[in-house]
C-alpha cells in the first residue's frame, strides 16, 4: 500500500454494479409473472428497467473515466473492510488488487468485488485440516475498462432495441415473452461481462446462449425457425466442449482456482516463480479458441450465425451482431494473459487465433456477396468483422480489438435496425432482389442512416470503422514503421483483402436496396419515430465513436488538444496489459500508427466502392429492374462460376454438419446402437431369463417345492393378501425365480468364503 | 426436543408411511378419497419429521452420523437396527421426502388404470419407507432388507398399473435387480466372515478391512459383487436394459419415483458402502467404472436419438445422466463424489419432472409416439414451457440444477485421485464433455418435435387436450422451484456433502 494520504475511497458505484444485471433479472421475473396483465403487456417494465440500467452504466462509465483522468492525484484505493454481502451468498471480500503486483494499486487496475458462491474441499488436497484453504467458487463483479465499456455498449444498444421493438414487434403473439427474454438476455450478458471467476463466466456464457435460442426460435410454429434455434444452440454446445475443458485445465493449472485474477497472474509468471507452463497455457488457449469459434462465429463453427437471422430483427441487432456474439472476443480479452503466453503472441508471425480470425474475416466477407437476403449479408459481415476482432487480439493489438468491438456495435446495430426498418416498410420481406430497390426516395431517413452505417463498416474516414480497422492493420506490425508485437504477414493480407471486400459488398447492398426502381408491390413508407430515433442515435455514434481513439500524431497534426489522443486506450486498456512481461522478457507494446498505411487502406476501400458502383450503375442504366447481369457473364468465366457455386453452397460446411455429421449421428449411428441394445444386450438378458426359467421349472418339478419355496411363500404371502392382484401376475413363477436366486447366492457365498477365506 | 429427535426422529420418519399403509389396509377400499387423504397426510407427516431432523442437523459436523440409534435386532446373525444421518445421506433423504408427497398429490386424480387407489397408495407408502430406510441404514443387513423392500411395491406398480407389456417389464425389473442383490449379499456376507466382525456396522467393517490383511484380489472380488448389485440398480451400461422397459411400462408415478429415487439407491450404495469399506479395491475398479460410465453417457445419448417414444427417450436419458454420476464417483476425488451426490438429486428432480410431463401428455394424447405429437406449446402452453424449461435443465444448463452434477464430475476427471491414470481419465473427461453436446441434441430435438410447430391434424381440435390442470401445476411447481434454487445456490448440497465426502476421499489423496 502507498501512503495513507494518497488513498481514496473506491467509488460506491464500482461495488454496486451488480445492480445493473440485478435490475434486468428482476425485470425478467416481473415481466414473466405480471407482464400479461399490464396495459403495455410487460414492455413498460422492460423499458423502465433498461433505462435504469443504462443510467447506472453511464454513471459507472463517467465515474471510471473521471477516476482515470484524475489518476495522477489518487493512485490507489483504500483496502476496504469486508462489507456485508448484498445478495446473500455468504460473506463479502472486497479487495481491490493490483495487476502488476507489489508496488500497490495502479491506475486502471480492476476493482474486484467477490463473494463466495460455495466452496468445496480442494480436489487434490482433501485433507480436512487443509479445508481452511479450500477453493471458494467465487461470484462477483469485476470492474475495469473492458467491463465498463461493455456495460455501456450492452445497455445502450439494448435500450434502443427495446424502444425499437415496441413498434417492430407490436401485436406479436408472444409480445410479453419477447420482452421477458430481452431482459433475461441483457441480465445474463452483463452477468457474464462482470465475471470474476471462470465458473461465473461459463454460467453467463450459457445463459446468453439459451436466450439466443429462445429468441431465434421466437416464431417456433415454423420449422425453419426452430431448426435455426437448434442449430445455434448445438453448434455453441460443440464449442462449449472447448470452454469446459479449457477452464478445467486452467483450474488445475492455477492451483485449483476458478479466479480469473489468479489465473491471469499465474499465466504471466514463469515456471520458477510458480507460474503456469507455456505448454499448459497453449492447450488451454486452443480449447478456449473452440469456444470463441462457436460463440463469436469464427470459421469453421460460424454456420449458425447466418441462420440465426430467423429471429426478429431487433434481436439480430442486439444479440447476433452487437453484443452476444462478441462474448468470445470479450473472453479472450478477459483472459488475455493466458492467450498471450499460450499462443506466444509476442514476437511471432502467426498463431491459431490470428489465423482463425484472418480466415474468418475473408471467408465471411466473400459469402456476403452471394446473399439476396439483406439480413444474411449483414450476418456474414458480422462474421467477417468478428474475425477482424479476433485477428486483432491474435496479433497482440488488444486495444484495437476492443476498439473495433466498440465501434462495430454501433454501426452494425444501426445497419440491422435499418434493415428492419426497410423490411417493416416492404411487407416483412428481406429479399433485396425481389422486394426492394429504389427506396432512397421513399425512406430518406433510413437511407441516410444506412449509408452512414455502411460507410462506417466499410471503414471510410472519418467514420468510426475507419479508426478501429486502421488500428488493427497497424497492429499486425507488418507495414514499415508500425512496430507491433510481432510481424503478422498473413493476417495483415487477410485484413487488407477484407477492407476491400467489405466496401464492395456494402456497395452492392446499397445499390440493390436504395437505387434502381422499387421491385416490390404496395407503396413503402418511412417508419415511425420509435424506429427512426434509434437509427439516428446509432448513426450518430457510428460517426463519432472513432474519434475516441485518434493517434496522437493525428491529433497534433490537426491542432486538437493533446489530451484528445487515444482516450479509448487510456480508459479501456487494463493497466496490467501494458505491464505484461512475457516469460521471454518481452513486454507488450503498442504499434505506431502510420499515415501511409491509412492512405493505402482507404484507397483500397475507395477503389472497390468505385468498381461495384460502376458495375451497378451500368446495369441499372440498361435495365432499372435488373439485379444482375444475365448475359452469360458467369458462363464465360468458369473459375468465377465455380467460386460462385462454392459460395452459394456456403463452402459445403452446412452440408457436412447437417447431413453428414448430425445426420449420421441421429440416423445410422443411433440406430446401430439401439439395434445393439435390443438385439445383443437385451437378448442376452432375455435368454438368461428364459434359461433360468426353464431350469427353474425343472427344479421346481423335481425337488424344490418342499424346502425353500415354503420359506419364501410365507413372506410373499403377506404381500399377496393385499389384493387379488398378485395371483393374476403369475406370482408363483416370480417367487420361484427369487428363491432360486437366493439359493444360488447362498451357495456361491459359501464357496466364495471357503475358497478365498485364507486371508491374504 | 433434541433428545426426542435423537432417540426417535429417524424411526418415526422411516416408519410413519408403513404404519399408515397398515392402517389403510384395514380401511374399506371405497371411497378413494379417504385413502388419498391418509396417504398424503402420512407422507406430509413424514416430511415434517424429516424437516425437524434437517433443522436440527448439526451442519458443522456433517461428517458425523447424527440422530444415531443402535439397537439389537436379529441377534442370531448379529444384525442390528443401526441408523443415522450424515451429510451424504441427508440430500437424498431430503429428495425422497420432497418427491413422494408430490407424487401422491399428483395421484389425486391420476390413479392409473385399472384404478384401486387403495392398493396403489399403500404400495407408494411402502416404497417410501423402503427408500428412507435404505438411506438411513448403517447396518449392512438392515440396508439390504430396505433395499429389497423397495423391489416388491415397484414390481406390483409396474405389473398391475403399467402399460401394454407390463408383465414382461415388471418381471425383468424384479429379476434383474434381484440377481444383482444376490451377488451384493454374497459380498456382504464375505466381508462379515472374512473380517471376523461382530456386527454388520458399515463403519466398523471399514475399520476392520483397513487393519486386516484381506488380500487385494479378494477385496476386488468382494467389490465386484457390490458392483453388480449397485451397478444394475444405477443402471450402468451394459446392465441397463431393464430400465427402458420398466420406465416405459410403469405408470407415471412409478416412473417418477423410479427415476427420482430408486436409481439413486445404486449410486448411494457405491458412495456409502463400496467405496469407504473397500477403498483399495475401488482404485482397481475405478478405471472400469469410469469406462462404463462414459460409454453409458455416449451410448445412452445415441439410444435417445433412436427413440420414437417420448417416455422411452426420457428413460434412456437416465442411462446417460447416471453415467455422469458414476464418472464423478470413479474419479475418487471429493469434488467428483460431491458432484455425484449433487447429480443424484438434480437428476431426481429433473427426470422426475420430465416423467410427470410425459405422463400428462399421455393422458391427453393417448400416445407418446413422437412423430404424432407436436405443437404442445400451442395447445397447452404451460405444459409446453415447463417441458422446455425441464429439457434445458436436463441438458445441464448452468444456472439450473443439472449443471452442478455434470461440470464438476467432468472437472474431477482431469485429476483423479488414488493414483489413477491421468491420461485415461482425461480421455474420459473429453468423452463426457462430448456427451453434453449429444444431450443437448436429443433433448432439444425432442422439444422441437413435441412442443414446437403446429399441432398435427389428428389432434388439432381435440377437446381432451387441455393445459396443465391446477393440481398438476401444484405438484410440479415445487420441482421447478427446486431446480432453479439448486442451480443458483449449489452450496445447499455441496456444503453439506463436502465434509463427509472429503473425509472419505482422504485415503485416495495423491501425496
Amino acid at each position: 500500500m502507498l501512503g495513507a494520504e494518497l488513498v481514496t475511497q473506491t467509488p460506491w458505484i464500482f461495488e454496486t454494479v451488480w445492480l445493473i444485471p440485478g435490475i434486468m433479472a428482476a425485470s425478467f421475473m416481473l415481466i414473466l409473472f405480471f407482464g400479461k396483465r399490464l396495459p403495455q403487456k410487460g414492455a413498460e417494465i422492460g423499458i423502465a428497467a433498461i433505462i435504469a440500467a443504462f443510467a447506472l452504466s453511464s454513471f459507472a462509465t463517467y465515474t471510471w473515466i473521471s477516476e482515470i483522468n484524475s489518476g495522477s492525484e489518487a493512485e490507489s484505493y483504500e483496502a476496504l473492510p469486508a462489507a456485508t454481502a448484498p445478495i446473500g451468498f455468504g460473506s463479502a471480500v472486497v479487495e481491490p488488487i493490483a495487476f502488476a503486483g507489489e508496488e500497490g494499486v495502479v491506475r486502471g487496475a480492476p476493482i474486484i468485488t467477490e463473494y463466495e458462491w460455495f466452496s468445496v474441499t480442494d480436489p487434490m488436497q482433501e485433507s480436512v485440516a487443509a479445508k481452511s484453504s479450500a477453493p471458494a467458487i467465487g461470484i462477483g463483479t469485476w470492474v475495469d475498462g473492458q467491463s465498463i465499456m461493455m456495460l455501456f455498449v450492452v445497455t445502450f444498444i439494448s435500450m434502443l432495441v427495446h424502444i425499437y421493438s415496441t413498434e417492430y414487434v407490436s401485436g406479436d403473439r408472444r409480445y410479453t415473452h419477447y420482452f421477458a427474454f430481452l431482459s433475461l438476455f441483457t441480465a445474463s450478458m452483463l452477468f457474464m461481462v462482470l465475471s470474476t471467476s471462470t465458473i461465473q463466466l461459463i454460467v453467463g456464457w450459457e445463459l446468453v446462449g439459451v436466450c439466443s435460442f429462445a429468441l431465434i426460435g421466437h416464431w417456433w410454429e415454423d420449422k425453419p425457425n426452430s431448426d435455426a434455434a437448434l442449430k445455434a444452440f448445438l453448434t455453441n454446445r460443440v464449442g462449449d466442449i472447448g470452454l469446459l475443458v479449457g477452464m478445467i485445465i486452467l483450474f488445475f493449472a492455477a492451483g485449483n482456482s476458478f479466479s480469473i485474477e489468479k489465473i491471469n497472474q499465474m499465466a504471466v509468471l514463469s515456471g520458477e516463480d510458480g507460474g503456469i507452463s507455456q505448454g499448459v497455457l497453449l492447450a488451454a488457449s486452443l480449447c478456449l479458441m473452440a469456444a470463441v469459434m462457436s460463440k463469436s462465429g469464427q470459421f469453421i463453427l460460424h454456420t449458425w450465425l447466418p441462420d440465426a437471422m430467423a429471429g426478429p430483427t431487433p434481436v439480430s441487432a442486439l444479440i447476433h451482431a452487437a453484443t452476444m456474439v462478441v462474448a468470445g472476443v470479450y473472453m479472450i480479452g478477459r483472459l488475455y494473459p493466458v492467450f498471450w503466453e499460450g499462443l506466444s503472441i509476442y514476437g511471432s508471425n502467426i498463431n491459431a487465433m490470428a489465423f482463425i480470425g484472418g480466415l474468418t474475416t475473408v471467408g465471411g466477407g466473400l459469402l456476403a456477396f452471394v446473399q439476396r437476403d439483406i439480413k444474411k449479408v449483414l450476418a456474414y459481415s458480422t462474421v467477417s468483422q468478428l474475425g477482424y476482432m479476433v485477428m486483432a487480439l491474435g496479433v497482440g493489438a488488444y486495444t484495437a480489438g476492443m476498439f473495433h468491438l466498440f465501434t462495430h456495435a454501433f454501426f452494425k446495430a444501426c445497419l440491422f435496425l435499418g434493415a428492419g426498418s426497410l423490411s417493416h416498410a416492404c411487407h416483412h420481406s428481406f429479399d433485396m432482389k425481389k422486394d426492394m430497390g429504389g427506396l432512397r426516395k421513399k425512406m430518406p431517413l433510413t437511407f441516410a442512416t444506412f449509408m452512414i452505417g455502411s460507410l462506417a463498416l466499410a471503414g471510410l474516414p472519418p467514420l468510426a470503422g475507419f479508426w478501429s480497422k486502421d488500428e488493427i492493420l497497424v497492429g499486425a506490425g507488418v507495414w514499415p514503421g508500425t512496430e507491433g508485437n510481432g510481424t503478422y504477414h498473413i493476417p495483415f493480407i487477410f485484413g487488407c483483402i477484407t477492407a476491400a471486400l467489405t466496401a464492395a459488398y456494402m456497395t452492392r447492398v446499397i445499390w440493390l436496396t436504395f437505387f434502381g426502381k422499387y421491385r416490390g408491390h404496395e407503396e413503402p413508407h418511412e417508419s415511425s419515430w420509435r424506429i427512426r430515433m434509434p437509427l439516428v442515435l446509432l448513426a450518430g455514434f457510428a460517426t463519432v465513436a472513432g474519434f475516441l481513439n485518434m493517434p496522437s500524431g493525428f491529433v497534433s497534426a490537426v491542432g486538437l488538444p493533446k489530451s484528445w489522443a487515444h482516450k479509448f486506450e487510456d480508459w479501456v486498456e487494463p493497466e496490467g496489459v501494458s505491464t505484461f512481461v512475457s516469460k521471454a522478457q518481452n513486454g507488450f507494446t503498442h504499434a505506431k500508427p502510420s499515415l501511409s498505411l491509412a492512405i493505402v487502406a482507404s484507397g483500397l476501400v475507395l477503389i472497390s466502392i468505385a468498381v461495384v458502383w460502376t458495375y451497378y450503375k451500368k446495369l441499372f442504366a440498361k435495365d432499372e429492374m435488373a439485379t444482375e447481369y444475365t448475359d452469360g457473364f458467369m458462363s464465360r468465366m468458369p473459375l468465377l462460376a465455380t467460386g460462385h457455386k462454392i459460395l452459394t453452397n456456403k463452402y459445403y460446411l452446412d452440408h457436412l454438419y447437417t447431413d453428414k455429421i448430425a445426420g449420421t449421428t441421429k440416423g445410422s449411428l443411433a440406430k446401430v446402437s439401439y439395434w445393439f441394445n435390443q438385439n445383443v444386450l437385451d437378448a442376452i438378458v432375455n435368454s438368461a431369463g428364459s434359461v433360468s426359467a426353464a431350469a427353474g421349472r425343472a427344479l421346481y418339478k423335481h425337488f424344490d417345492q418342499g424346502v425353500i419355496d415354503n420359506a419364501v411363500n410365507s413372506s410373499a404371502g403377506a404381500a399377496s393378501s393385499s389384493g387379488g392382484v398378485l395371483r393374476r401376475l403369475q406370482s408363483g413363477q416370480v417367487r420361484q425365480y427369487a428363491s432360486l436366486m437366493f439359493g444360488a447366492a447362498v451357495l456361491i457365498a459359501v464357496v466364495f468364503v471357503f475358497a478365498l477365506g485364507e486371508r491374504g | 426436543m433434541t433428545d426426542f429427535l435423537n432417540d426417535w426422529g429417524i424411526t418415526l420418519m422411516v416408519f410413519t408411511p408403513l404404519v399408515a399403509a397398515f392402517a389403510m389396509m384395514l380401511l374399506p377400499g371405497k371411497p378413494d378419497i379417504i385413502h388419498k387423504q391418509v396417504a398424503l397426510g402420512a407422507s406430509t407427516l413424514t416430511a415434517v419429521w424429516g424437516a425437524l431432523l434437517l433443522f436440527n442437523f448439526d451442519y458443522d459436523s456433517a461428517s458425523v452420523m447424527q440422530f444415531g440409534v443402535d439397537r439389537s435386532w436379529i441377534d442370531v446373525v448379529n444384525a442390528r437396527y443401526d441408523v443415522g444421518i450424515d451429510g451424504i445421506s441427508l440430500p437424498l433423504i431430503a429428495l425422497t421426502l420432497f418427491v413422494v408427497p408430490l407424487v401422491i398429490l399428483y395421484s389425486w386424480n391420476h390413479i392409473p388404470k385399472p384404478g384401486n387407489a387403495k392398493a396403489f397408495l399403500i404400495l407408494t407408502l411402502i416404497l417410501h419407507t423402503g427408500m428412507l430406510g435404505t438411506f438411513v441404514a448403517r447396518d449392512l443387513v438392515l440396508f439390504f432388507v430396505f433395499f429389497e423392500v423397495v423391489l416388491l411395491p415397484m414390481y406390483f406398480m409396474i405389473g398391475v398399473w403399467g402399460g401394454e407389456q407390463r408383465l414382461y417389464a415388471a418381471i425383468k425389473f424384479f429379476l434383474y435387480t434381484l440377481f444383482g442383490s444376490a451377488l451384493m449379499l454374497v459380498s456382504f456376507l464375505a466381508l462379515y466372515w472374512l473380517t471376523g466382525s461382530e456386527t454388520f456396522n458399515m463403519a466398523q467393517l471399514a475399520e476392520l478391512v483397513s487393519t486386516s490383511d484381506i488380500a487385494l484380489g479378494t477385496q476386488v472380488l468382494i467389490f465386484g459383487g457390490m458392483f453388480m448389485g449397485f451397478g444394475i440398480k444405477v443402471p450402468m451400461f451394459p446392465f441397463h436394459t431393464w430400465l427402458p422397459d420398466a420406465h416405459t411400462q410403469a405408470p407415471t408415478q412409478g416412473s417418477v419415483i423410479l427415476a427420482a429415487v430408486l436409481l439413486k439407491l445404486g449410486t448411494y450404495g457405491f458412495i456409502r458402502i463400496a467405496l469407504p469399506i473397500l477403498p483399495d479395491a475401488a482404485v482397481e475398479w475405478a478405471p472400469w467404472i469410469g469406462l462404463l460410465a462414459v460409454i453409458g453417457i455416449i451410448y445412452g445419448a445415441l439410444g435417445c436419438l433412436a427413440q420414437t417414444d417420448m417416455k422411452r427417450l426420457i428413460a434412456f436419458s437416465s442411462v446417460a445422466h447416471m453415467g455422469y454420476v458414476m464418472l464423478g464417483i470413479s474419479t475418487l476425488t471429493s469434488f467428483g463424489i460431491s458432484a455425484a451426490i449433487f447429480g443424484m438429486v438434480a437428476h431426481g428432480l429433473i427426470t422426475g419432472m420430465l416423467f410427470f410431463i410425459a405422463g400428462s401428455v399421455k393422458d391427453r394424447y393417448h400416445t407418446l409416439e413422437i412423430s404424432r405429437l407436436g405443437g404442445l406449446l400451442v395447445q397447452a402452453p404451460r405444459m409446453g414451457w415447463i417441458l422446455g424449461f425441464t429439457t434445458m435443465a436436463s441438458l445441464g444448463l448452468p444456472g439450473l440444477a443439472g449443471f452442478w452434477g455434470e461440470f464438476p464430475a467432468i472437472l474431477a476427471a482431469y485429476n483423479p485421485g488414488g493414483g489413477l491414470s491421468q491420461p485415461l481419465f482425461r480421455v474420459y473427461m473429453v468423452v463426457a464433455a462430448i456427451g453434453t453436446v449429444l444431450a443437448a441434441a436429443y433433448l432439444l430435438w425432442l422439444l422441437q418435435r413435441t412442443a414446437f410447430g403446429n399441432p398435427s391434424e389428428e389432434f388439432a381440435d381435440n377437446p381432451e387436450i387441455t393445459d396443465a390442470s391446477k393440481l398438476e401445476y401444484i405438484s410440479w411447481v415445487p420441482f421447478l422451484i427446486m431446480i432453479v434454487v439448486l442451480g443458483f445456490v449449489p452450496g445447499l448440497i455441496f456444503d453439506v456433502a463436502d465434509a463427509p465426502v472429503s473425509e472419505m476421499a482422504e485415503v485416495w489423496v495423491v501425496k
